[in-house]
Formats: structure tokens, C-alpha cells, sequence
């Protein structure tokens, strides 16, 4: 029979060699890899931005705040893998119409509804003084323009009516922050927790079948969050000490703006402190993964032929020296080596956000190199250019997309909750 | 009594499962059908006729590279090497002696002198008692009815692919046309009118054999209560209901 | 609670309480655990439904209802079919999906190309299958041009009577 070949979903990327079951193609693409990245991201910054508020670690906090609105930038762009990735993703809400419990996708509607609640109610009560205030000022102008009108009724519905700031609300305030930021600890990690546990209890799967699974993933999550926030707030730190220097934008010209020496010293304070908690997740993150390639190496169940080819022989470059050597190894000696520069932490904090993304592309991608017949591999060509809307939708570009956005929001986001504000302005 | 006893008896083996606590309770609670399949690989020549019928009776379009079953073939060589292949599902059967090594490896000639074991393997969704799939769907749309068999949802399925990904037995696939997961059925629509499943009818050697492992009297039944039949990946715990007589132990 | 630390959570239930209201009509109301419990069996009843009245093809002409039906017009070659040989073929593996045959379709669409005939009849050299029993030729060697159904009667396989 001539027939014309129609394209499954998953046989455009993937290649199969030796002996791999009829249905077998890598179905959990880079979309997947991109989807514990991003919720890793989310989970971390927002453990960043409690360590100052929960444990009242001083010097977080300039960051702290930053990281926090961060986070809340990061939480729709976790939720567009999935969209991206769904081959009927206008049902994606079903998951909160008919929760199936017993999967742990299904945790996602919950615990994902929970955590932005739990953001955006600490949000709220870190910037409700700046709301009331910029309402106020709003209000106070004589001569308005539309779009000042505009501006003064949505923050007025930001404020949800409470423009109590006496001394009396705001500490109120502080105290509603930090109990939000002690409950949003558990809950960041079940978030990303979750997200192991979804490979880990793949029992189908000899590769993510482990227990460790989930602390792995909590583990990386939190050093990839304070990875990010580092880099970000190094560089925005930057466009403000250039800002300052050159006396550029209306912020900057102000009075009470702080001096490129304030902002400096600023800086070194907090990331000193930061990357201090980045050594202590990469260690145990590390030494959980170590653990795990120990004892298959030891055990050697039935599995371990085939996942030795992949792991030594097949993956050995992506695994042991983009994600072990340059990605933990590398940048774990140029924080610890004496003489740590800023410059040399930031470099260090590239590293490590690529060294978890590799972690995730090795666990995910990795998981599909080798067939359920332990008796064949599948090699993943991720598409380049998209020709297509799947080609675009499971390739590089909707993983680009998916990068660049949060980047965006939070763009936008940053002239609502503007990161950057001074003890008065906000509580 | 003694018929109930029987019932219970015979039901209990592969349906462990299920905790049975008094008789007239279980008999009350569990339908009177339960499916089981049986497939004889001493038979099967890998004529690849059932999975011409399944693909034509459940519409899987031919052009795809998907089946809802399909046969392997595996031969070992006497100097101790061995080859599985499975050329498109074998849906056109095997009509090469040589082996179909994947993509850029080609094709294996084997010297008939040096072929030691060889046979063939039909397989199926296994319909098992504490599918794994079932279990990871998040919305539902993947389920086992009453008489055991294991359906999903069209309407519902978001796509997600746990199912897929979960399946020790790579049963499960996208269907190119409904684009949500698809897989064998059982031919439900069959088998509950008195008819029986497009592959089974279509074997000409009798190699596929289906049955109610709850009535005591089908001789498929007592083959499988009696016999020594085994299953595919006993060691995952999902308590397949596909069992198969001359199964060895390298069969993947 | 006259303070205002309580806002945020008025905003959060009342988006749950709108989650709620939409899944009351969203949701079937026949979505609910079957007999293998929540973890196995959670889904939408009607669905089985939509399974069992998937239209059927073929018409279950396994060995002996064949011979029963296909010989009420088709009599004559039924007969010559030999039952041990190509008797034990179902009618429909060549000749298609007959359910509703000979209302619609009026013909069958009948499968006369060499892939057919080598499913079995290439030769396999494997002793520990029943595969060894069929007789079988190499298709790169055997009248490579030809259709097997020139030299070779379909319903009458045996080669002492071609």
C-alpha cells in the first residue's frame, strides 16, 4: 500500500534507533523542559524575598522586595508551557472543573491558585501605603488628564478601599506580610515539589522513578530563583547606578534619589548575603543528584544497561560537563574562591540558571532517549524554525517566548508595584 | 452456594485488586462481566491481520505511525544476539526476513542458518486492574468501567500526555486526527453487543482470544485459570489483564 | 473585622465562589466514581455510552458464522475453500468490512495486491514459531512483477489443483 505519511504528534522531533515501541515518541517535549524551569524561577524568588521576611535577614532586603514582585511576573508565565504544550489547550481549565487527585497535574490548579493568591495578597499588603499615597496625589492634582483619571480610579480598586495609613495600619501591614511570607514558604515548595513528584512517581519511567524526585526539583528550584533574582537585581542595579550617574530620568534627578556610592554599597551588602543561601541550595542540590546516579550505579536493577548507555555514553556531555562542570562545578568555585567580586557572582549566577536548565533538559528529555523496551533510543531534535504552529509551539521560539515573557510583566508590572521604593513610600 | 464459591474463587485470581470481604457483598458490587484476553505467541505468525482490522474498524489512519495494537518480532541468532523490530505496527505484516533496525541504522540481514529463537508477539492495551494511567489523568477523562475496561474521554481529554508517559506498555498514543489520547478499546462497541473485537475475528491462526474471566464456563477462561499463562511487566504492580500463553522472559 | 487585613481574603473567596458557581454548570452531572473507586474510575458516565455506540465494521465473520452468512449468495466458493488451509481466513481480511454488505457497500473492495498474500507466505525461517508450518517464498526472488492472485486461486490455495 502507497499511502502519504500523516505526521503524529511527536514523530516531527524525534528519532528512533534500534528496537522502540510503535508508540513510543517523545511526546513531553521543551515545552516540559521550559515548564519546571519557569515555576522553579517563581518558587525560588519568592523563598529569596521570605528569607528577609520571615527570618529578618537585613541585608535581603532590597532585594527582597524585588524578588517578590519578581515572582508575581513569573506566575502567568509558568501556567504558558503548559498552554503552549496541550494538545487541547482550551480545555486546560478542566483541570479545575474535575480534579483527579490521585495525579499530580491536577495539584496544579489548587496549588498554583493558592501560591498567587498568597503573592498577590503579600503584594497588596507591602504596597497598599504606595496605592493610598499615589491615589492621594492623584486626587490632589487640580488639572487632570484622562489618563490620570484612569490612573487614580484603578489604583483607588487597588487599595480595596483601606486608605488607613496611620502607623497603627502599616505595622498591621508588616505583620500580614510576614505571616503571608511564613505561609508561602511550605507552599512555594509544594508548588515545585509537585513538579518532581509529577516525574518522580512516573513508575513507567526508569529514569524518573526515584523518591528524590521532588527534593531534587525544591532543591534546584530555590538555586535557580536566587540565581535569577542575583542577576536581575545586579542588573538592574546597574541601569540605576548608570541612571544616576548621568542624571537621566525623572526619578534619578530627584533630591532624595541615592548616590551611584549609595546604590553601590547597596548592592554588595545584599548580594553578599544572597549568594551566601545560593552555595547552601547548590550543595544540597548536588548532593542529591550525586546520590541518585550512586545508587543506580550501584544497584544495577533491570533498567541500568540502558540507562548507563544514555546517562555515560549518550548524554555524558550534557549531563557530566554543561550541567555538573559548568553549571555547579564552575560556578560553585568562583563563589567560593577568596576574593569574590560582584562581577565574579554574577558571571557565577549565568552559570547556575544554565546549569538548572540543563538539570531539567537532562531529567525530561533525558527520561525519553531510551525506549520502554530498555531495548532502544530516541534522540530529540528540537525544531529551530518554526514553520508551523507546531513547529513553532514545541521549538525553540515558543521556548524563547516563554523566556522573554516574564521580563515583560514585569516591565509593566514594575509601574504598579514599582521595586524599587523607598522605607516611606512603602511599609 | 457452590457456584457463588466458584465465582468468587476464579474471579479472586486476577482480579486481586479488588478486597472481597462477604460473598453476597462482592457479587452485589461487581458486575457480572469482567474482560480478559488471551494471547496465544506459540500461534501468532505475525500476519499483522489484526492490526488491519483494528485500524480499519477504529478508524487509526493507515498513513499514521500509531497503533491501538500491533505484533513484534523478535529473533535471537545462536551466536547470542537478538533483534526486535516492529515495522509500522506490522500492520502489512512481516514480509522481510530482515530486520528493521530504526532510522539511520537500516536493515539486518540474518543468515537463517544462525537463527536460534524466534516468534512473535501481539500486544495490546492490557486493560490492567490498577491501571497507572488512570490514575495520573488530572481531569478524569481516562477511566475503568465496571466490566473492566479502560476507556478515555474524548470530549475531556486535555492532551496533557501523563497518561501516555505513565503506560509501562506503550499502549497509549495521540491520535493524528482527534488529537486527544487514543487507544485499544477492547472494541467496547463490540464485545457489549455479543461480538467479538475486530482482532480477534480477524486472526486466522486463533492467536487472540477474548473472554469473561466471571463466567467459570468460557473455555478461554479456564485456560487462564488452569494454564500457565503470564503477563507483560508483572513487575510494575498494575495487574494486567492481557495474559499470554508461551511468554518468555526476554520479551520486553 | 473591622480591619482591613481581611480585604485580600474577600477578594480570594469570592473568585473561588465564582470557580464554584461555573463548575455547577459546566461540569456533567454524571461525573462521579465508578466501581474501581476515585483513583481508577473517576469520570463522566455518559461516556461509556459514546463508546458502546461506536459505529460498527465489520461483521464477526470468524470461521464459523463466515461460512454460515457468506455462503447464503457467495455459496459456491465458500465450498471450495478447504478448512484447514485458507478456511481458516476470515472473508472479510480480504474482502473487506462487510456488515451491512450487500446493502451498502454494494461491492466489497477486494485486496489483491502481492503485500497481502506475503503477510504469510514470505518465507521466515522460524522453527519455534508456528510461522514454519506456512509454506512461504522470498518476494525478491518469486515472480517479482506479478500479482500472486495470477498464478494463484485465492479460495483455493492448493497448489495441486492451480
Amino acid at each position: 500500500m502507497v499511502e502519504q505519511a500523516m505526521t503524529v504528534h511527536g514523530e516531527l522531533w524525534t528519532v528512533k534507533e534500534l528496537f522502540v515501541l510503535p508508540n513510543e515518541y517523545i511526546y513531553w517535549s521543551i515545552q516540559i523542559v521550559m515548564y519546571p524551569f519557569m515555576t522553579g524561577l517563581v518558587a525560588g524568588a519568592f523563598v529569596l524575598s521570605s528569607l528577609y521576611h520571615v527570618f529578618g535577614v537585613k541585608q535581603l532586603k532590597e532585594i527582597a522586595r524585588f524578588s517578590l514582585v519578581f515572582s508575581f511576573a513569573l506566575l502567568p508565565v509558568a501556567m504558558m508551557p503548559l498552554l503552549l504544550h496541550l494538545a487541547q489547550p482550551l480545555r486546560g481549565f478542566h483541570v479545575m472543573m474535575t480534579p483527579h487527585f490521585t495525579s499530580a497535574i491536577a495539584a496544579f490548579g489548587i496549588v498554583f491558585m493558592t501560591y498567587a493568591c498568597i503573592v498577590a495578597s503579600e503584594l497588596w499588603f507591602e504596597y497598599r501605603k504606595h496605592f493610598v499615597l499615589t491615589t492621594q496625589a492623584l486626587a490632589a492634582q487640580p488639572q487632570k488628564s484622562s489618563f490620570d483619571t484612569l490612573r487614580m480610579h484603578f489604583f483607588k480598586i487597588l487599595t480595596l478601599g483601606a486608605m488607613d495609613i496611620s502607623g497603627e495600619a502599616i505595622q498591621k501591614d508588616h505583620n500580614a506580610v510576614k505571616k503571608l511570607a511564613t505561609l508561602g514558604i511550605p507552599v512555594a515548595c509544594f508548588l515545585h515539589g509537585y513538579a518532581g513528584f509529577i516525574f518522580g512517581s512516573v513508575k513507567a519511567n526508569a529514569l524518573w522513578m526515584t523518591p528524590l524526585m521532588p527534593v531534587i526539583f525544591i532543591c534546584s528550584a530555590v538555586v535557580s530563583g536566587i540565581a535569577l533574582c542575583i542577576l536581575c537585581y545586579v542588573l538592574t542595579m546597574e541601569i540605576r547606578k548608570f541612571m544616576a550617574k548621568r542624571q537621566m530620568s525623572r526619578w534619578a534627578k530627584d533630591k532624595s534619589a541615592p548616590s551611584v556610592e549609595e546604590l553601590q554599597s547597596a548592592e554588595n551588602q545584599e548580594i553578599e548575603t544572597a549568594s551566601r543561601f545560593l552555595l547552601y541550595f547548590m550543595i544540597a542540590a548536588l548532593t542529591l543528584e550525586i546520590l541518585d546516579l550512586i545508587f543506580r550505579g550501584y544497584t544495577q536493577v533491570k533498567s541500568w544497561d540502558i540507562l548507563r548507555e544514555v546517562i555515560l555514553e549518550r548524554d555524558f556531555t550534557k549531563i557530566f560537563i554543561m550541567q555538573y562542570a559548568i553549571g555547579n562545578a564552575l560556578p560553585f568555585l568562583l563563589m567560593v574562591l577568596p576574593g569574590r567580586t560582584v562581577r565574579r557572582t554574577t558571571i557565577a549566577t549565568v552559570l547556575v540558571i544554565f546549569g538548572v536548565f540543563m538539570m531539567r533538559w537532562n531529567v525530561v528529555i533525558g527520561g525519553q532517549a531510551f525506549s520502554l523496551s530498555f531495548a532502544g533510543f530516541m534522540h530529540y531534535h528540537m525544531p529551530i524554525w518554526p514553520t508551523s504552529w507546531e513547529t513553532f509551539r514545541e521549538g525553540l521560539f515558543g521556548a524563547l517566548s516563554v523566556m522573554a515573557t516574564p521580563f515583560v510583566i514585569f516591565w509593566f508590572l514594575g509601574k504598579v508595584l514599582p521595586p524599587f521604593l523607598k522605607d516611606e513610600e512603602a511599609h | 452456594m457452590k457456584s457463588t464459591i466458584f465465582a468468587i474463587a476464579g474471579a479472586s485470581v486476577p482480579l486481586s485488586a479488588l478486597e472481597f470481604i462477604d460473598p453476597k457483598e462482592v457479587l452485589a458490587a461487581n458486575p457480572e462481566i469482567h474482560w480478559a484476553f488471551l494471547i496465544n505467541t506459540y500461534t501468532c505468525v505475525g500476519c499483522g491481520f489484526c492490526v488491519k482490522a483494528c485500524k480499519t474498524e477504529n478508524d487509526v489512519p493507515f498513513e499514521a505511525n500509531v497503533s491501538r495494537t500491533w505484533v513484534e518480532r523478535y529473533v535471537y541468532t545462536k551466536d547470542d544476539r537478538r533483534y526486535i523490530d516492529s515495522p509500522k505496527a506490522a500492520q502489512d505484516g512481516f514480509t522481510d526476513a530482515k530486520i528493521d533496525l530504526g532510522a539511520h541504522l537500516g536493515v539486518k540481514d540474518i543468515d537463517p542458518e544462525n537463527v536460534g529463537k524466534a516468534f512473535f508477539v501481539p500486544k495490546l492495551c492490557n486493560h490492567c486492574a490498577a491501571p497507572s494511567c488512570t490514575q495520573v489523568c488530572p481531569v478524569g477523562a481516562t477511566y475503568k468501567t465496571d466490566d473492566g475496561i479502560v476507556l478515555v474521554d474524548r470530549s475531556w481529554c486535555i492532551g496533557c500526555g501523563y497518561c501516555v508517559m505513565a503506560c509501562p506498555f506503550g499502549a497509549r498514543f495521540f491520535h493524528p486526527t482527534h488529537h486527544v489520547v487514543d487507544k485499544c478499546t477492547f472494541c467496547y462497541h463490540r464485545i457489549t453487543k455479543g461480538l467479538e473485537t475486530a482482532c480477534v475475528n480477524a486472526c486466522p491462526f486463533g492467536a487472540r482470544k477474548m473472554c469473561n474471566i466471571k463466567d467459570i464456563n468460557d473455555p478461554i477462561t479456564k485456560i487462564i485459570l488452569n494454564d500457565r499463562v503470564g503477563v507483560l511487566k508483572d513487575e510494575f504492580g498494575t495487574k494486567p489483564q492481557a495474559f499470554y500463553i508461551g511468554l518468555a522472559s526476554e520479551v520486553r | 473585622m473591622k480591619s482591613h487585613v481581611w480585604r485580600p481574603l474577600f477578594v480570594i473567596i469570592g473568585i473561588v465562589a465564582a470557580i464554584l458557581l461555573f463548575r455547577e454548570f459546566y461540569v456533567p452531572d454524571d461525573f462521579g466514581s465508578g466501581e474501581y473507586g476515585f483513583m481508577y474510575s473517576y469520570h463522566n458516565k455518559t461516556n461509556e455510552d459514546v463508546w458502546k455506540n461506536q459505529p460498527l465494521k465489520y461483521r464477526d465473520t470468524g470461521k464459523q458464522k463466515m461460512h454460515e452468512y457468506c455462503a447464503e449468495c457467495h455459496g459456491d466458493v465458500v465450498e471450495i475453500r478447504t478448512e484447514d488451509l485458507h478456511g481458516i481466513i476470515p472473508c472479510e481480511n480480504c474482502h473487506g468490512p462487510a456488515l451491512d454488505h450487500p446493502n451498502e457497500p454494494e461491492a466489497l473492495v477486494i485486496v489483491r495486491d502481492r503485500g497481502q498474500c506475503l503477510r504469510c507466505h514470505t518465507l521466515l525461517p522460524y522453527t519455534t514459531s508456528e510461522r514454519k508450518r506456512i509454506p512461504g517464498i522470498d518476494p525478491a526472488e518469486h515472480n517479482v512483477d506479478e500479482a500472486c492472485v495470477d498464478c494463484h486461486d485465492p479460495h483455493n490455495p492448493r497448489l495441486e489443483d492451480m
